[in-house]
């Protein structure tokens, strides 16, 4: 999962403080793992020097976290490109997707398009799999096979998911 | 939850139940079945209402059938109140409470109208049933019909023959039913005695009660009919309660899965029966009480019966009333012995045992067996035992259904080749023609019933139906005038106004009278008949023929027709005071060659043309004049009769026929008729909804079949084929079949055998063609089927 | 639009049952020797778009080239003689018919075709090696497992050499193990004669035996391939 992009869209929808940030990530996403301060300080200096980001203004007093972020227009196409690149299907994918999807729909871009094009990934990946195990020895057919019913579980959650972004947005939304 | 261990049971919950006993499972079970025939959706509506109205059907003919003994009773009872019959010597004398009555019957276009002419002798006279009092002369009472009859344009020709005034209806007691044509009219005709016109005297009516019985063969006819009609309609009902038998079986799986055993799914579709059968007897019940309001205004050639007529007996009645249920039930538990219903589905015991054919074939020949012994007994006076009749023609008829299904199995294994829509049929006989002999098995034994009464009808028919002999192409019809004591002019003018009425061509009168050899005695009698030329022409071939000449015809008169001979006319044996007028036979007396005349008889005796009879015989004439009508002058028989009746009140017309029919015979005759239609299209309706059941379970097939491009007419040929080869195979055997019964019963008969081809074909006729109806009233549900909409699941 | 030289192109489909739009403006194309996957929730339209391009249903309104030739223009009978000749047709079950034996069902379209009884089940013997059933042959449809009976099924949708095969969830009656192989025998045996499938199914580890996927969503297409 990718924190840099994760904070990135977080912004998109407004300037805010590193602690600000801070926050609504563990709102959303860090659930069984709350985000260390630092780790927010580092990521956020690593995307001022990418020209990602940029400070907004620093409000008096001292510590970093006086320091309010804004995206920059390279940030937001970076935000898109990522949501629209496919996973590459792994298995455990689904804290990322979850995150790319909660993103979409928090900057409103089309989370729908982005789990279809995820869903083409996975089938494209699946076929390989598929040919490989029509080709292969028994071993070869046993392995092909895991891979096949990890990445079909993260299909079904694609659809599952589909099926559910209204309410999904409505939740998120709040 | 993952807790494996079992959760607590309520102390109440852990004492078993005690198990119901046999009767308590069974109502139990059969309460299920109820239950589901009435609370299963429209699906099981509907497929009890089928049931129903097929056991309805049954059940109506049933009772109709059973209430026509007690309607031809009622009928019977009434024409003998009516009747003038009397036990003992006729009454000689008038006196005060007697009646002279004339049988004054016509007939108006094919209906015979019941007429009498009553004269009371005194104020005592009896008023006949139905009347209230006797008409005065001049006037007449009418039966309803009879009025409505009159006052039609329709009845405008038989009103100006019965021109009297109408002062009354005659009430439903004094008819045998409610299309009756009848009337009695008053007369006062002075001197009228039953010597004289009238047809004789009474001072009762319905003093005779006969109970005529019928022949053994008559017997042996109504109770086969009977056999014959009912059969098919208990078989009609059997494949009634198996109706959606299909998606039954799928829901009784349905119940297997929720614990329900073997036996408790088997008394639940029994349950189901029970309903449909019972929901089936108050249809029936119904449609029967329909049938008998509607009965009055009914009329089968000419025959109406009141609908208070047809009671079925109590009897019967409580006999169908558990009868049908209970078979409902049997039907049920029989079918599915070779059905087991698993949980998930329905399995039929998977390679059905091959049909054997010994025990098929022993329920006929114990039929015939039962039959046997009474061969020839329709010659003498022997009776049959109905019940060995009745036996014997259930076993050899049940004897098709049992081996139907052996005969479809065995030719469809040996069917093969042919094209696609064959094959299909093929198969699918093959696969299930358990289903298919079924499906037939009602119209063969229907068919094979009819086939032998048809054989039965045709051997008896010598002795029933009479050649008349009768050359319809000289004369159609035949007037006597009667009882009118100067005969030749009575002739004479009868005849003027016959040969001014309409459509008449010729007449032919002659008269006829008896001569003797001595004045007062019945020994050496010749007939004399007394003619024109022309018309004796027509009774024996004649040298030559002037007015005055006389002609002896060959036979044993020839010996009184010598010349010179004195003959006496209507000698009067015993007789006083007048002397029989005597006649010497002239000296130009020559010999002539009888001929068939337009009656067909044979002329015997004297000819003696007009001219040479003596004036004082005349009085001893009785004329009657043969009537040659030109057919194509339309009513021209109704102005025939009109022109006769306007001779006199006694004046009688006849219709020549070719064959003169027993009534009886052709009122049974024409029962069976109608019967083995109607049967034979209830059967009908039984095969379409098999039919229709059939195709609906294979919808999906259907539409699959039609998604890879299979022609409709291949699949329509495959029905047709389907039907048509157990159909064909059906009536082979039901022809087989009949036709030995056939000759069985005409053996008992001890009429000699002869098949009727023609009543064959034309029976097997109806069977095929209620089948090619069927199939016909079936495709266009077919196409629909057929429809690609089939293959859509949601 | 059109990809150049497909084999079987639908445009802007639409057909209504009833109130319920099956299709409300689907798109499809298949090339000669492709493997199409149709996917999409229950109730999506997946059926109703395979049964309007196999020309069994007509739909409202949209265009259906099949080798430059419009179905909606063809009679009834022209399109099934185009069913019978071109295409083949594997369903999810009640298929076969129950009273013809296994190779006489294989050998059906054969048959419809006019081919001789002899001759048809001769061929469909063959086909039948093929799918490793042709032991079933003399035996009855209620009598061979579900997965003999599909591959009975593909077998004769295969049996008349057609150039496109639709195949309605084909796996959906099996289990895991005999779906792959069915799977396995249907690619193969389409790949090795250059027959074109449109396959639909909702499981994707039917949809991975594809080379392309289109998912329908509430009667609209949509080309996965096009999407990335």
């Amino acid at each position: 999962m990718s924190i840099g992009h994760t904070l990135l869209g977080l912004l998109e929808s407004g300037p805010r403080h590193g602690y600000d940030l801070k926050r609504a990530f563990d709102e959303k996403f860090g659930h069984d793992k709350p985000l260390h301060y630092g780790q927010v300080y580092s990521t956020m200096s690593r995307l001022l020097k990418n020209g990602l980001v940029e400070v907004d203004g620093i409000e008096a007093g001292d510590g970093p976290e006086r320091k309010r972020y804004a995206i920059t227009e390279a940030g937001i196409t970076d935000v898109g490109a990522w949501l629209a690149t496919p996973e590459k299907p792994e298995p455990y994918l689904s804290s990322t997707l979850y995150t790319k999807v909660v993103l979409a729909l928090l900057t409103g871009r089309d989370a729908a398009d982005l789990l279809d094009t995820q869903r083409a990934e996975h089938l494209r990946m699946m076929r390989v799999l598929t040919d490989r195990k029509r080709r292969g020895d028994l071993a070869d057919q046993l392995i092909c096979d895991h891979a096949l019913f990890h990445l079909e579980a993260d299909l079904r959650w694609l659809e599952l998911t589909a099926a559910r972004l209204d309410k999904l947005g409505k939740a998120v939304g709040a | 939850m993952t807790t494996l261990s079992p959760p607590p049971t309520a102390p109440h919950e852990s004492r078993a139940p005690t198990p119901p006993g046999l009767v308590g499972s069974w109502l139990r079970d059969l309460g299920i079945g109820l239950r589901f025939a009435v609370a299963g959706g429209r699906e099981g509506w509907f497929r009890t209402l089928l049931t129903a109205v097929g056991v309805g059907l049954g059940v109506a003919l049933l009772l109709v059938t059973t209430a026509l003994p007690n309607a031809l009773q009622g009928r019977h009872d009434r024409e003998m109140d009516r009747s003038e019959l009397r036990y003992g010597d006729t009454l000689d004398k008038a006196a005060d409470d007697t009646l002279l009555f004339t049988r004054v019957d016509t007939e108006f276009r094919n209906q015979s109208v019941r007429g009498r002419m009553l004269q009371p002798e005194g104020p005592r006279a009896p008023v006949p049933p139905g009347l209230n009092a006797l008409p005065k002369p001049g006037e007449m009472v009418v039966s309803p019909a009879l009025r409505d009859l009159l006052t039609s344009s329709d009845g405008e020709l038989l009103a100006r023959r019965l021109d009297y005034d109408v002062v009354g209806t005659i009430a439903d007691d004094g008819l045998v039913g409610p299309g009756e044509l009848a009337y009695y009219v008053g007369a006062d005709i002075p001197g009228a005695s039953p010597e004289n016109g009238a047809d004789g005297r009474i001072d009762s009516f319905g003093e005779v009660r006969t109970d005529r019985p019928m022949g053994p063969v008559l017997v042996l006819l109504v109770v086969v009919m009977f056999v014959v009609l009912l059969m098919p309609v208990g078989v009609f009902i059997a494949a009634a309660v198996r109706f959606g038998g299909d998606r039954r079986d799928r829901r009784l799986a349905a119940l297997r899965l929720v614990g329900a055993d073997g036996q408790m799914v088997r008394r639940t579709a029994a349950g189901e029966a029970f309903a449909g059968a019972l929901i089936g007897l108050l249809i029936g019940a119904g449609l029967f009480l329909a049938a008998r309001q509607l009965a009055g205004q009914v009329r089968l050639d000419y025959v109406t019966v009141f609908s208070h007529d047809l009671d079925p007996s109590l009897l019967l009645v409580l006999l169908v009333a558990v009868t049908v249920p209970a078979s409902a039930v049997a039907v049920t538990l029989f079918a599915l012995r070779g059905v087991v219903i698993e949980p998930l589905g329905v399995v039929r015991t998977a390679k059905p045992s091959r049909r054997r054919l010994w025990w098929r074939l022993l329920l006929p020949v114990a039929g015939v067996g039962l039959l046997y012994p009474m061969f020839g007994q329709g010659d003498g006076n022997g009776d049959f035992n109905q019940w060995m009749v009745t036996c014997g023609v259930v076993l050899i008829l049940i004897g098709i259904t049992a081996l139907l299904p052996w005969l479809v199995e065995a030719c469809v294994n040996r069917l093969g080749g042919g094209g696609l829509s064959w094959q299909l049929a093929v198969r699918r006989l093959q696969l299930s023609s358990g289903t298919a002999a079924r499906m037939v098995n009602g119209i063969a034994v229907a068919v094979a019933g009819a086939i032998a009464l048809q054989m039965l009808f045709a051997g008896v028919e010598d002795d029933y139906v009479e050649p008349t002999g009768v050359d319809r192409s000289q004369a159609q019809m035949v007037v006597s005038p009667r009882g009118d004591s100067s005969a030749t002019e009575g002739l004479a003018e009868t005849d003027s106004r016959l040969r001014a009425a309409d459509g008449v061509r010729r007449t032919m009168p002659h008269a006829s009278t008896w001569v003797s050899a001595k004045p007062t005695s019945e020994d050496s009698e010749a007939q004399v008949t007394v003619g024109s030329c022309a018309v004796l022409g027509l009774m024996a071939k004649l040298p030559s023929c002037r007015d005055g000449d006389v002609f002896a015809v060959d036979g044993e008169s020839r010996e009184l027709a010598k010349p010179g001979t004195k003959l006496y006319f209507e000698p009067i044996w015993g007789s006083d005071d007048t002397e029989a007028p005597p006649w010497t036979v002239p000296a130009s007396v020559r010999a002539a060659t009888a001929v068939e005349d337009p009656m067909g008889n044979i002329t015997g005796g004297l000819l003696v043309t007009t001219g040479a009879l003596p004036q004082e015989a005349t009085s001893t004439l009785r004329g009657e004049i043969y009537v040659q009508i030109d057919e194509s002058v339309p009513d021209v028989r109704e102005h025939v009769r009109n022109a006769a009746a306007m001779a006199g009140p006694y004046t009688r017309t006849y219709e020549l026929q070719a064959t003169q029919v027993d009534d009886d015979f052709r009122t049974v005759r024409k029962g069976l008729f109608i019967g083995a239609t109607c049967v034979m299209l209830l059967i009908g309706v039984s095969l379409l909804v098999s039919q229709l059941e059939q195709l609906r379970e294979r919808k999906k097939l259907l539409s699959a079949l039609v998604a890879f491009g299979t022609r409709r007419r291949t699949l329509c040929l495959s029905v047709l084929w389907q039907t048509a080869v157990p159909i064909a195979l059906g009536l082979v055997l039901a022809t087989v079949v009949g036709i030995t019964l056939g000759a069985v019963l005409l053996k008992m008969a001890a009429a000699s055998i002869a098949v009727d081809w023609a009543g064959v074909a034309a029976m097997a006729g109806i069977g095929a063609g209620v089948v090619l109806l069927v199939t016909g009233l079936s495709l266009p549900p077919l196409l629909r089927l057929m429809r690609p909409d089939g293959l859509r699941t949601e | 639009m059109t990809p150049a030289g497909a084999l079987l192109t639908a445009r802007d489909l639409r057909k209504a049952y009833g109130p319920t739009h099956a299709l409300d403006g689907a798109e499809f194309s298949i090339h000669a020797g492709e493997i199409v996957a149709v996917m999409g929730p229950s109730g999506s339209g997946k059926s109703t778009l395979l049964h309007c391009l196999a020309g069994i249903v007509t739909p409202d309104s949209g265009t259906i080239l099949y080798n430059g030739r419009e179905l909606s223009a063809m009679s009834d009978a022209e399109r099934s003689a185009l069913r019978r000749t071109e295409f083949g047709f594997v369903f999810q079950f009640g298929q076969l018919v129950p009273e013809l034996t296994c190779v006489e069902n294989v050998a059906l379209p054969l048959r419809l075709t006019g081919a001789g009884r002899k001759a048809a089940e001769r061929t469909a013997l063959g086909w039948m090696e093929r799918l490793e059933v042709d032991d079933l042959k003399g035996k009855r449809p209620g009598e061979v497992s579900g997965g003999q009976g599909q591959r009975v099924a593909i077998a004769r949708a295969l049996v008349s050499g057609p150039r496109l095969i639709f195949a309605d969830e084909p796996t959906g009656a099996l289990d895991s193990l005999n779906g792959e192989r069915v799977m396995e025998l249907l690619t193969e045996a389409a790949r090795s004669t250059n027959a074109a499938v449109v396959l639909v199914t909702h499981e994707t580890r039917v949809a991975a035996y594809s080379d392309r996927e289109i998912v329908v969503r509430d009667g609209r297409s949509r080309d996965m391939e096009r999407a990335i």
